[in-house]
């Protein structure tokens, strides 16, 4: 029997704002530790929260970008559960009126893995439950006598999204995490580094024979510290259930951890452990209304990758891999974007940004807006060949010294004297040179041989070590052969 | 007439004309918590070396504020930057808190000066103040009797003239009561009025702040300098204080008296209704009109409050843990038994009685029958109160159904000490205002006060002051004090 997973996923975001959920604590990844605490994030007996807007309107873009239905109002509720790292054993969340419903996100091809492209399923839009907005714990860490607690991110902002059901494979989770993290980072709502913890991902996953409607008994695995973690811990969890079904064994809802080192889950607590939240409203803040500023939020939301590589491919003429690549870092995208702001010849520009720079800034350890080429110079290379002044295989060795140097195209290619012979007169006299040296081929051409004259081509272009204009040469050798 | 008889008003007086000095005040009164306490316990501790420091600072500049110099003396579950704030219990033993409530910077920035801190049940989780577990307070009216509760405390401290005011909180009647039991003035602000940032919560959307004083002047000018707008509590209204002492003078003519028929139907003292009939006729007489109005839903109070004021209990004293501040249970073998047996060590039985109730009531399963059930209830309430003040200014009740109870009586009957706070919860479920003033007393061994509750609407306070001022003008029961 053949057996298939369903998927789905609880993704937590760290958002990006200047102060915390509910203090004036500054929301900073790597201070010392305890460092960024007060009476709120501490939880200190008196101390009262009060709500971050910029966090509220993030999470309200962020459904915006994902066509998530806004509530008018949303809420604060209370949940409750000791831990250590959670300073008043109830955490602010949003329980039955959460900020967003409802919407979904269309999977881009290009991030499924390298590996995976074949399995790829074109268009896949995977439909979200909600978005809610919660506050962060802090983080413990645990030595050889005794256990430390950073209250630094506890009562940071953070984002949870919950998916439906609509993954299916663990490439699919791969690729529905990096397409997300790509609109987040498009929103500038989070860096969605997941080894930072920035981008945190709950999986629930369950098997059924294919053919199945009712749903197989569900496991959620935790503790997945990167996008390929996820894919590995889910393809291990689908191999194991699947085989526990086929020994005839059978499943228990529970909670597993996956263990990144052993390549394994292992059950951390049944469905009878399971807390009870104990969610009530938190009668420490008020009901948020959502209409007086969405429509401010609605004008920060941005053209998203799927969106930018359409308009890629169909207005700038872009191949289809190329726009996928400039899209999928959003500096690079808007960096092509500049580059071809005044150039016709927009795929050269692709051509040069995707095989060229990306080369250079790999081999120099640089990211793209380092590059020491600017935008606007590249842009001007291209102008260069476009003009036939040099040839494409030219602007690739003058792009090089471009960024060593950080000088301009034409700089480069005036001093190397690499611009292209268009010059009539002097092409015409070449010819004539090549002509009379080869009177043997030009027989041949003469006989009905044309193909020949590339042979011609290459004799005129190496007389003028490269410069003449291989366009002008065959069309001056083909006047003078009567062809 | 000696220091400590001083009213707030009549302190501040002098003190701005310079006949004593802040100095002087304090001495006054450190000298009668001296005598008293021992015998009293209406103090939880105090610094009298500081509080001379900070009277001496005010003696040494001009006025700051309409209180300079004015000793208050404050509930111990008020936040006051560097010092204890035990909340009556050994979980908080040892806590200072490291940051100042709003209310202290704002009695600060009016001039006066922090006294010490008064008595309470345990986390104001009662009607008598004997559930602190430092020392109950005796009512200073008759020693064997309790002086109410959870602010019992600050009631005691101010009837025995150990404080010529000071601050309580109010989350189902714990300024008001005691007040009544004392002799005092009580007053509950509006919910909002007052901020609550820096009052350790019991029920967050019940508790207030606000001040117990020998007279209705002293608690409009307290009143005056606390409540306001804050950026650190959500929940605190917009509007800027109006002027509360003015409208004392402004006369009761042809105000509207409701007399809600469910608080005066059978179960209480009948001195005390006496008392309170008496008090109506007086107001009468000064050109207001009594009419009997009803409060439907009044029974269902009592009950809808001890599940939402536990529930949200049960998440507020869920933060005293041990890992972070106050009593930690020794060599714990690890964080489940660290918490158990903090909380099993550092919490008293009433205050555990209302973590487990409220646990219950929000547990699944439960939740819709208990919390969601008291939330509709408490909806009826304050519309009840709303339809009531369409056709009323205020409403008058007593404020408990009888006067001051013996110590012991009831600590091991929960349910008859729930029952004390009767006529005070449903102001805290409307979130409404109400202020208890003397209104008689009566002879048991000892002669006892009686408390007049004057309900005010949603902001009413103003309406509250304009009757306790008229009220005050036709009597004197506030002039008496106990123990001479």
């Amino acid at each position: 029997m053949n057996y298939e997973a369903v998927i789905g996923l609880e993704v937590h975001v760290q958002l990006r704002t200047r102060t915390k959920m509910f203090c004036g604590c500054e929301n900073e990844f790597g201070a010392a530790p305890n460092t960024r605490t007060c009476p709120v994030c501490l939880g200190l007996p008196g101390a009262l929260p009060t709500p971050n807007h910029a966090a509220i309107h993030l999470v309200a873009l962020t459904g915006l970008m994902l066509g998530c239905e806004i509530a008018p109002r949303c809420k604060f509720d209370r949940k409750s559960y000791f831990y250590p790292d959670m300073p008043k054993n109830y955490q602010i969340s949003q329980y039955d009126l959460p900020t967003c419903r409802g919407g979904g996100l269309e999977i881009m091809r290009e991030s499924y893995p390298k590996d995976a492209q074949k399995k790829v399923v074109a268009g896949r839009y995977i439909r979200l439950v909600r978005i809610h907005l919660e506050e962060d714990v802090a983080k413990s860490f645990h030595f050889e006598t005794a256990s430390g607690i950073d209250f630094n991110r506890a009562g940071t902002p953070l984002m949870e999204i919950v998916t439906m059901p609509d993954l299916r494979s663990p490439e699919e989770a791969f690729a529905f995490l990096s397409t997300l993290k790509l609109v987040l980072l498009y929103g500038g709502v989070s860096d969605a580094d997941m080894e930072k913890g920035q981008l945190r991902c709950d999986c629930n996953v369950s098997v059924r024979p294919v053919g199945q409607e009712e749903l197989g008994t569900k496991v959620e695995i935790k503790n997945m510290n990167s996008i390929s973690g996820v894919r590995r811990a889910l393809a291990y969890e689908i191999e194991r259930q699947t085989e526990m079904l086929r020994g005839g064994g059978r499943l228990t809802q529970e909670t597993r951890r996956w263990d990144e080192a052993a390549g394994a889950t292992f059950a951390m607590r049944g469905k009878e452990m399971a807390h009870d939240y104990r969610y009530f409203p938190e009668p420490d803040l008020l009901p948020v209304d959502t209409a007086a500023w969405l429509d401010d939020v609605r004008r920060r939301v941005p053209e998203l990758p799927l969106a930018r590589k359409r308009r890629f491919v169909e207005m700038l003429k872009v191949s289809d891999s190329n726009a996928g690549v400039l899209v999928a870092d959003c500096a690079l995208a808007d960096w092509f974007e500049k580059a071809v702001k005044d150039v016709t010849n927009t795929q050269g520009v692709a051509n040069l940004v995707v095989n060229d720079l990306l080369r250079e800034l790999g081999a120099a350890g640089k990211g793209v807006t380092e590059s020491p080429v600017a935008p606007e110079a590249l842009g001007a290379l291209v102008a260069l060949t476009d003009a036939g002044r040099i040839s494409s295989s030219q602007a690739k060795e003058v792009f090089v010294e471009m960024f060593r140097t950080g000088r301009a195209a034409a700089e480069i290619v005036t001093e190397r004297g690499l611009e292209q012979v268009s010059d009539a007169g002097a092409i015409g006299k070449l010819c004539d040179e090549v002509l009379e040296g080869n009177a043997p081929i030009v027989v041949q051409i003469r006989a009905g041989n044309a193909k020949a004259v590339g042979n011609l081509v290459g004799q005129v272009m190496k007389l003028s070590k490269g410069k003449a204009n291989p366009a002008m040469v065959n069309a001056v050798l083909h006047r003078k052969l009567g062809l | 007439m000696e220091l400590h008889e001083f009213t707030v008003s009549e302190a501040a007086a002098t003190v701005r004309r310079r006949e004593v000095s802040s100095t002087d005040l304090v001495r006054a009164l450190l000298a009668r918590m001296e005598a008293l306490e021992p015998a009293l316990g209406a103090m939880l501790h105090w610094d009298a070396e500081a509080a001379l420091a900070e009277a001496r600072a005010r003696d040494a500049e001009p006025p700051i504020g309409p209180l300079h110099g004015v000793p208050i003396a404050l509930k111990d579950n008020l936040s006051v930057k560097g010092q204890f704030c035990s909340c009556a219990s050994r979980i908080l033993q040892g806590y200072r808190a490291p940051y100042d409530a709003t209310v202290v910077e704002k009695l600060r920035q009016a001039g006066a000066v922090l006294l010490g801190r008064t008595n309470m049940d345990e986390f104001a989780m009662g009607s008598s103040t004997e559930s602190s577990v430092i020392c109950p307070t005796r009512n200073p009216w008759d020693f064997e009797r309790t002086p109410g509760g959870s602010s019992g405390g600050s009631a005691a401290a101010v009837a025995a003239r150990e404080s010529f005011a000071a601050l309580g909180s109010d989350t189902g009647g714990s300024i008001r009561q005691p007040a009544a039991f004392c002799g005092c003035v009580g007053l509950k602000p509006t919910y909002g009025r007052v901020s609550r940032y820096g009052l350790v919560a019991f029920a967050s959307s019940l508790d207030q702040i606000g001040p117990l004083a020998r007279d209705a002047q002293d608690a409009a000018r307290i009143l005056h300098a606390i409540s306001g707008p804050d950026p650190r509590d959500s929940t605190s209204l917009p509007d800027a204080p109006p002027d509360f002492v003015a409208a004392l003078g402004r006369g009761i003519r042809r105000l509207k008296l409701g007399l809600p028929r469910e608080y005066f139907s059978g179960g209480m003292d009948a001195d005390v209704e006496q008392a309170v009939r008496a008090a109506v006729r007086v107001l009468e007489g000064l050109g207001a009109e009594a009419v009997e109005i009803s409060l439907p839903h009044t029974e269902h109070a009592v009950a809808a409050y001890y599940v939402l004021a536990t529930a949200e209990a049960s998440a507020n004293l869920a933060r005293f843990d041990g890992v972070r501040y106050g009593r930690r249970a020794e060599n714990p073998a690890d964080p489940l038994e660290m918490y158990g047996r903090t909380r099993a060590e550092g919490f008293g039985a009433e205050v555990k009685r209302r973590i487990i109730l409220g646990t219950y009531v929000l547990s699944s399963g439960y939740h819709d029958a208990y919390y969601l059930h008291a939330q509709k209830v408490r909806t009826l309430i304050r519309r009840d109160f709303r339809q009531a003040f369409e056709r009323c200014d205020v409403l008058l009740t007593p404020t408990t159904p009888s006067p001051a109870f013996k110590l012991g009586e009831k600590i091991q009957d929960p349910l008859q000490m729930y029952l004390a706070d009767i006529f005070t919860i449903a102001a805290n479920l409307a979130g409404v205002c109400a202020l208890s003033l003397t209104c008689g007393f009566v002879e048991r061994e000892k002669k006892l006060p009686v408390g007049l509750q004057i309900i005010g609407p949603w902001m009413g306070e103003e309406t509250l002051f304009r009757v306790a001022g008229a009220y005050e003008q036709a009597s004197a029961w506030h002039k008496e004090a106990p123990l001479g």
